[in-house]
């Protein structure tokens, strides 16, 4: 076969126009000149294709040569994926590295997967009638993840052969006669297009939370299994701290990071990090359920665009195997951004701030990919995915245009305060601006599983929080001795829900993960405290006393506890409490 | 003998449209020689079929579209890099504007560079003792950190870049240590500052400079920051040096941004940025950083003025989403003169947590900087409150908190710029300021630093 050859007559930035282009289709992947540049058509007029490229295309210039792969842009699915770092369109970086060292040199071209690696293959399927989405057998992939090889969801039909054993991505482990008798090699690998989301049987609505460890996160805004939300801050707000936490003690099967537009040295950080790190659940380093993507913001634009479909893509094939996956996207504003600079070089009329008129539907297709499914094949499995996307507002203003497409998607919505962050207050997530619309679906499984308080408990905190923001309008007019003691008790309280328990130190060993039933007995810890100074106050002790009770440094003191010595605290910390109280309560009646 | 094009066919601001070429690719260089011999330099921004869109670094004054001459050179803008450039000023274009002859390059290097690959870098986390305690002690920096300086117009940027550039070192360690400078767009006042400064120090042998003041062509400035980070990356990656990148005024280099960008009738982002600006601030800023496998390391500091002291600005803000933290001046400490004016709350240093701590500075480094910061914020919000209300209506805790944030702009902040304090002695003030709240105040702190410290 003769290649298909196009021209290029204009190169504009990553936007590159050729010529003689009729036969490819739209969204193909194209080689560009004779670097073979990766690029993909995005836009035909005739013969001539609009290809964004994504790579730097510095040197290129009219008459260079285009060839079309005639194949969608696709991710590599299978065995491998675990541990790995890409760029975004799924480029292995250590293996990049390994072959042309530590820069970054144009037209490099590895395999996402290894092809040398032979992995020990289990077949557990039985020969027979099967359809998309059916579990073949398995890999062991890491220590901790047990890699399902499923049948291409779009193949139904009869499995006429499967073979256990020793297999590199690319070898036939078994053979697939299809309904119309067409016969297809199974192999370990599977690809698909990653602008395409992978079909599923149907969606579930989410009951679930998704445990962070994160106490501002569970108690009062949690996100649920399958459920999406985002972290919108200014920058030096801890947007990416907050997505490491996440990354860390999410209880997810997988974990898919993607930088986006960000900073190099964060994905070193992670890099370093996930495999020191323990997961307190398997025993084994959190690298071992994680995948990275990093297209840092010196990196092509381009291929920033096609990272958060290259993760998203990676994320569902885990979803079918019936985990559940997490997908954390740092930074959707960055993605959005070379989106708009496409869309500029293509020359389109240009919606809010220079931002394409597709920006929303665009977000929403992405986001739309989250969910809890029960996933293709014969045996129901139930698969969840999460989407937590930061977006970086210019000048933390929300009004701007990717926040407000984002807000109108998700469902939970940590808003981020560089007023709190400058007090150090970190997470930085503001409790009246945030919200989470999980919380009445999710009430039934917090009463089953945490403790029936953990509903009320939540209720009391948030209604004191509110309380608090309204006092402090007024002590600023008038003074905190105009407040009656109640008042000022209540401001206390708020102070404690704020600094003993909101508060939480990501670079504290015990403190950085808090379980749910660590986080019901401290909250429940402070709101004792506060129904037995309020009684106290009723019966005449002084408001000064009680702010003044060396009891509260302990209270304040409880989040470094680790769990196994958390309930001989609590009770301790409790006593402690009474004793103090009934003091001054003795001390009130004498004085009277 | 590369061909000569006498097709020029529009000039407009720094743009230029060259007709009927052929064989010139995307970014190449161009040379424009003008009637009377003289050559200004030009790149290729745009090909669309036989038409170059070229963008020119210096003044198009005297071109001429009849006479006036193209040549495309068939690579990149490129620096020649060798070690000699050490003690030397360039122009912003990478001339020798000192007199002496150019340098015998060691090797050329496009000004672009390549990005590096994620994978390779090594993470920055030695600690850099500057011997400015509102740096080292609560936003410390680290070798291959970004860390630009937000700064004001009329504010002593200048003294502490300075300061810093002549106080900087690593602990316990004699390793070969650069500076590399770019003056961008500043005055010659400004630039005479540094050189002078490191003139007087001792540190001009071991600094690169290029200067391309107030006057010089404002598209020139394109190239600037480009060229100090080439020479540095040279420095640091093949000659294992730790260079420290000082470039000072960002906001100039933007305004040249958008200059261009206009020029082409780009839609524009916010205040008429183009809305690739990020992407292009990231190329500049991203240079910075370790590698696997090499012993140099960039360490860069950006200058920028924010207009009208605004951070949410285009140009400090996208900065502080790329960078690494920010030192923002304050005006109104500058007013209370404190020196140098650093406003530690808004100030961050994203990477101080892996450069502090046992080994590096001390164990009880983290604690004592989140409680210095967390109270003197919490001071602060106190003498806000005791500006309407009199000082009758604080608590006792807050009047003590009130005196600490006092203290703290005095004693801590305000060194003067010839000062260079040890990491010890930065802690020590700070455990002495601490000292003036009572010990139950202070919970971010472990107990076993407080029984050793605190002397309440």
């Amino acid at each position: 076969m003769a290649e298909k050859c196009g021209i290029i007559r204009k190169v504009s930035g990553p936007l590159v126009i050729a010529e003689g282009m009729r036969d490819a289709n739209m969204y193909d992947v194209v080689r560009v000149s004779d670097l073979g540049l990766v690029g993909e058509i995005i836009e035909m007029h005739g013969g001539d294709a609009s290809i964004q490229v994504y790579e730097e295309t510095s040197g290129l210039g009219p008459g260079g040569k285009v060839v079309s792969t005639m194949e969608p842009l696709s991710a590599e699915l299978g065995p491998g994926l675990i541990k790995s770092i890409y760029d975004g369109i799924q480029r292995p970086l250590d293996a990049i590295m390994a072959k042309a060292g530590t820069r970054l040199e144009r037209g490099i071209n590895v395999p996402a997967l290894s092809r040398d690696i032979k992995w020990e293959f289990k077949a557990t399927a039985s020969l027979g009638k099967v359809s998309g989405g059916d579990i073949l057998g398995t890999v062991a992939e890491t220590e901790v993840v047990e890699h399902r090889i499923m049948v291409p969801p779009t193949w139904d039909g009869e499995l006429i052969e499967l073979n256990s054993g020793s297999f590199t991505v690319e070898e036939t482990i078994g053979k697939i006669k299809l309904h119309n008798g067409e016969i297809k090699e199974l192999k370990l690998m599977q690809k698909w297009p990653v602008r395409v989301g992978r079909p599923y049987k149907k969606k579930l609505s989410p009951d679930m939370p998704l445990v962070t460890g994160q106490r501002v996160i569970d108690t009062l805004f949690p996100i649920a299994k399958g459920g999406v939300g985002t972290v919108p801050g200014p920058f030096g707000s801890g947007k990416t701290v907050v997505q490491h936490q996440l990354a860390k003690w999410a209880d997810a099967d997988i974990v898919i990071y993607i930088g986006c537009g960000e900073r190099g040295n964060e994905m070193t950080d992670v890099l370093n990090e996930f495999p020191e790190i323990k997961d307190p659940k398997t025993g084994k380093t959190l690298m071992e359920r994680t995948v990275l993507i990093a297209n840092t913001s010196d990196m092509p634009v381009a291929a920033r665009e096609a990272s958060i479909y290259t993760g998203i893509t990676i994320t569902e094939y885990f979803r079918d195997m019936g985990y559940s996956v997490v997908l954390l996207a740092d930074s959707t504003s960055r993605w959005a951004e070379a989106l708009r600079e496409m869309s500029g070089r293509l020359e389109e009329m240009p919606g809010e701030e220079g931002y394409p008129a597709y920006l929303g539907s665009r977000l929403a297709g992405f986001y739309e990919r989250a969910g809890r499914v029960v996933s293709c094949g014969t045996e129901d499995r139930v698969g969840a995915l999460s989407v937590v996307g930061a977006v970086s507002p210019q000048g933390g203003d929300i009004s701007e245009p990717v926040s407000q497409a984002t807000l109108r998607i998700v469902k939970v919505f940590w808003g981020l305060d560089s007023e709190l962050a400058y007090r150090r207050h970190f997470p930085a997530i503001n409790w009246l601006k945030s919200y989470s619309l999980y919380v009445d679906s999710m009430s039934k499984w917090y009463g089953d599983n945490i403790s029936a308080d953990w509903i009320p408990q939540r209720t009391r905190i948030m209604a004191l929080l509110q309380e608090e923001a309204e006092l402090e309008e007024m002590v600023k007019l008038v003074g905190m001795d105009a407040l009656v003691a109640t008042d000022r008790l209540k401001l206390e309280i708020a102070r404690s829900i704020r600094e003993d328990y909101l508060h939480q130190d990501a670079f504290h060993e015990v403190d950085t993960y808090a379980s749910l039933d660590k986080q019901c007995t401290m909250a429940r810890l402070i709101l004792k405290f506060y129904d037995m100074t309020k009684a106290a106050l009723s019966e005449g002790v002084n408001i000064n006393k009680i702010v003044n009770l060396p009891v509260r440094e302990r209270i304040g003191r409880i989040k470094y506890v680790p769990e196994n010595k958390l309930e001989n605290e609590y009770n301790d910390i409790l006593e402690n409490i009474s004793r103090e109280i009934d003091n001054l309560k003795k001390e009130a009646a004498e004085n009277a | 003998m590369p061909k000569e094009y006498r097709t020029i066919e529009e000039v407009s601001g720094p743009l230029m449209l060259v007709k009927n070429t052929s064989g010139v690719t995307y970014n190449e260089l161009g040379e424009i020689e003008l009637s009377d011999g003289s050559r200004r330099r030009c790149r290729v921004l745009e090909i669309n079929g036989s038409d170059a869109l070229v963008q020119l670094f210096e003044s198009s004054a005297g071109i001429n579209i009849e006479d006036s001459k193209v040549r495309f050179l068939g690579h990149g803008i490129e620096l020649g890099v060798s070690e000699d450039m050490l003690g030397r000023v360039f122009d912003g274009l990478g001339r020798p504007k000192d007199g002496k002859p150019e340098i015998i390059p060691d090797l050329r290097a496009d000004i672009n560079g390549t990005p590096m690959n994620p994978a390779a870098r090594s993470y920055p986390e030695e600690f850099i003792q500057t011997g400015v305690s509102a740096i080292d002690g609560l936003n410390t920096l680290v070798r291959g950190q970004k860390l630009p300086i937000f700064s004001g117009s009329g504010l002593p940027h200048a003294n502490l870049a300075a300061q810093i550039a002549r106080q900087a070192k690593v602990l316990g360690e004699g390793s070969k240590f650069a500076v590399v400078f770019a003056a961008i767009g500043i005055t010659f006042e400004e630039a005479e500052y540094f050189i002078d400064d490191f003139r007087k120090t001792g540190a001009l042998e071991r600094t690169v400079l290029f200067v391309n003041l107030a006057n010089d062509p404002a598209i020139e400035r394109i190239a600037t920051p480009k060229m100090a980070l080439t020479a540095a990356e040279y420095l640091a990656f093949r000659k294992n040096m730790h260079v420290l990148v000082i470039m000072t005024d960002i906001t100039n280099y933007a305004d040249a941004l958008r200059e261009i960008s206009a020029a082409r009738k780009e839609v524009p982002g916010r205040r008429g940025y183009p809305g690739y600006m990020y992407t292009d601030l990231a190329t500049l800023y991203e240079r910075a950083g370790r590698l696997k496998g090499s012993d140099g390391s960039i360490t860069l500091i950006p200058i920028l003025t924010m207009p009208e002291d605004d951070k949410t600005h285009p140009i400090p803000d996208l900065t502080g989403y790329i960078t690494e933290g920010q030192i923002i001046l304050s005006r109104e400490l500058y007013r209370k003169n404190v020196m140098p004016p650093v406003d530690v709350l808004p100030s961050l240093s994203r990477l101080k947590d892996k450069g502090i701590g046992e080994g590096k500075t001390r164990a009880d480094h983290a604690n004592t900087m989140n409680q210095l910061f967390a109270a003197y914020a919490r001071g602060k919000e106190a003498k806000e409150l005791m500006v309407i209300l009199g000082e009758a209506a604080l608590s006792e805790v807050d009047k003590l908190y009130a005196k600490f944030a006092d203290e703290f702009e005095r004693k801590y902040v305000s060194q003067g710029y010839t000062t260079d304090r040890s990491i010890e002695e930065t802690l020590e003030i700070g455990w002495e300021l601490l000292s003036i709240l009572p010990r139950s105040e202070l919970k971010r702190i472990k107990d076993e630093y407080l029984d050793k410290y605190y002397k309440g």
